[in-house]
């Protein structure tokens, strides 16, 4: 929980990691593209405040101390959800997988939630695993990251009848929460392999499901908000649109925020710190002091109030989970209702006032 | 290959290549040989930012030898940036390098990327896209570049209404006069230059008569429309601006020394 000028927020972080990126783990043969991942993690981390930098060995690994420490101590988080990304092409054991994460389970209780995740090209041994894993993490949400590498494949599909297979599974299972994220894809390799198209015919076809996009489908927000304002269950995840721009580039954090709050809106919008990309504390504080300028160039886009911050730093996340919140700390938000889509921006019907 | 943009090099601003140079003047026609070819460069666009290269600060070196033979080298904010717009630049890069005046040779490559061999190797034998990375262990391409290139075409056009309309805006303009607004009404201006050549690649109406606002087939916006289209056309702005950012912000991360 995290107060300040008497308004009280509660914490929720939705897009966290615990991830092993140290030489040992670097898979022989593989090592250049185990070092260019964790390279570019760290040319992220180089944008946020100066007095927030770690050395580049802590920051290859942390130990489930540290964490506890950078994240619950001293980052005002309630609830942290970890995220589980494999890259075992690269990573012997796994960059940050489920069991990985599961470990702090036993230490923390139910302070995590932790996500599992799914490869369609795993085909039936990976249905079963992931049924393994929603029991044994009693899983209520999965990453999915469709750029991964896997054997000769350079990436995959969330809209192909092998991916449904695997929705469905997740529908069986309880599983309602599917983190999607394009990273930096390379498949196929003629197409923008950014487009989040894919996201939105799986979003249609499964309304039961909720998808958040992670990074708000950068570098494709363009796309991606004129999916999101026309599915209901389709959410934007926060996640580096805070942690890389609010402190390095506040003009396009301004301008990110403002069309992310008119085509999204604050009920679907969600904080992620992207732990330990960046930690969740100094994003905290910054975001709750932080409100739209007020220079001319800002003025079509609408102001923040404690309630649209209290919404997206924990309270949106909160009902996607069903995480109990204090009656002190909630408010009401139409995160996780079904809906209607924003016909007004989709039929050119807007108005003056758009 | 395709060309790198709609502008080319200044052949006017080349030195002459009738005679050959007197010792005395070699170093003075080696630095303008020099000028062209970063000119040329300048010419080289991100496809996704839609920015020059040199901007962007993507050229790590770029040097011409007494003989003619042009070397430049291409980084870029990261190890794993997309192949295919990576492809797009070094190649252009090649193109546009070649065509100097006096270039013997170009030489152009990609630094500290995951796919730089086989664009580096592909570019220099001139082999395409489909070609560079034939049997490679990075994934095949089944398709040339240029369908992609004309959708980020299509971007910059739409952002660039945004960028030549909203000076009007801001000066009080309302729908109705933005809808009936031509690009000869405008005063102008590099962004509006900018948005012309986009739309010219694109097939779409770029003279004096064109409509400021049109969609994307090139019909012109109803007044009843304009609201809504300005919004689109501001995202997409603040989208390719906001990737702009990320890749500076990046690349001075990886490049620190160089980088501002």
């Amino acid at each position: 929980m995290y107060e300040k000028d008497g308004e009280k927020y509660f914490i929720v972080d939705a897009h966290s990691h615990f991830w092993d990126a140290s030489r040992e783990n670097w898979k022989p043969g593989r090592e250049q593209y185990a070092k260019g991942w964790i390279d570019c993690f760290y040319g992220y981390h180089q944008l946020a405040p100066p007095e927030t930098h770690w050395d580049y060995e802590h920051y290859l690994k942390v130990s489930a101390d540290d964490l506890v420490q950078d994240v619950f101590t001293d980052g005002y988080v309630d609830k942290m959800i970890l995220q589980s990304t494999y890259l075992k092409d690269w990573y012997t054991e796994g960059f940050n997988t489920v069991d990985k994460n599961g470990s702090l389970i036993e230490k923390l209780g139910d302070k995590v939630i932790v996500n599992g995740r799914f490869d369609p090209r795993e085909g039936d041994a990976g249905l079963r695993q992931l049924e393994e894993d929603a029991k044994k993490w009693n899983l209520k949400g999965v990453k999915v990251y469709t750029a991964e590498w896997h054997e000769g494949s350079r990436g995959w599909r969330l809209d192909t009848p092998e991916a449904y297979r695997f929705l469905e599974k997740c529908q069986e299972l309880g599983i309602k929460n599917i983190h999607a994220h394009k990273g930096p894809t390379i498949w196929p390799l003629d197409k923008d392999a950014f487009d989040p198209g894919d996201i939105d015919a799986a979003a249609t076809d499964h309304p039961e499901l909720n998808f958040i996009v992670e990074h708000a489908g950068i570098p494709r927000i363009e796309n991606f908000c004129y999916m999101a304002v026309q599915e209901p269950n389709v959410y934007a995840g926060l996640s580096v649109v805070i942690g890389a721009l609010m402190h390095a580039r506040p003009k396009s954090f301004a301008k990110m925020m403002g069309e992310l709050l008119f085509w999204v809106g604050e009920d679907k919008l969600t904080f992620g710190s992207d732990y330990n990309i960046w930690t969740p504390k100094w994003q905290v504080e910054g975001f709750v002091d932080w409100q739209m300028p007020d220079d001319d160039a800002f003025t079509d886009y609408s102001k923040l109030t404690a309630a649209t911050k209290k919404k997206i730093l924990g309270l949106n996340a909160a009902r996607l989970y069903d995480i109990p919140v204090p009656a002190e700390l909630q408010l009401e938000t139409t995160a996780g209702e079904t809906g209607a889509p924003g016909h007004e921006l989709v039929d050119d019907t807007a108005g003056a006032q758009a | 290959m395709t060309a790198a943009s709609t502008e080319t090099p200044s052949a006017a601003a080349l030195p002459p290549a009738e005679a050959p140079p007197a010792a005395a003047d070699a170093l003075p026609r080696a630095e303008a040989l020099g000028d062209a070819v970063w000119r040329a460069l300048g010419t080289v666009l991100d496809p996704e930012l839609d920015e020059p290269i040199t901007d962007l600060d993507f050229v790590e070196s770029c040097t011409v030898s007494a003989e003619g033979v042009a070397t430049v080298r291409v980084r870029l904010p990261t190890f794993f940036c997309a192949p295919n717009f990576s492809f797009l630049m070094v190649a252009d890069a090649y193109d546009a390098v070649s065509a100097v005046q006096g270039v013997t040779r170009a030489e152009v490559t990609l630094a500290d990327h995951h796919a730089s061999a086989e664009i580096n190797g592909g570019v220099a034998a001139q082999a395409g896209f489909v070609g560079s990375f034939e049997g490679s262990d990075q994934g095949e391409a089944v398709a040339e570049l240029d369908d992609l290139r004309m959708q980020f075409f299509q971007k910059a056009a739409l952002a660039g209404q945004d960028r030549v309309a909203r000076p009007l805006v801001n000066a009080g303009a309302g729908p109705d006069e933005l809808a009936a607004t031509n690009l000869g009404d405008v005063p102008p201006s590099a962004d509006l230059s900018r948005m012309r050549e986009r739309r010219a690649a694109l097939g779409l109406p770029h003279g004096d008569d064109a409509p400021l606002l049109i969609d994307a087939d090139g019909n012109r916006i109803t007044s009843a429309q304009v609201p809504l289209h300005l919004r689109r056309a501001r995202l997409q702005r603040v989208g390719i601006e906001t990737n702009g950012e990320y890749c500076k912000g990046l690349l001075a991360a990886r490049y620190p020394a160089k980088a501002h």
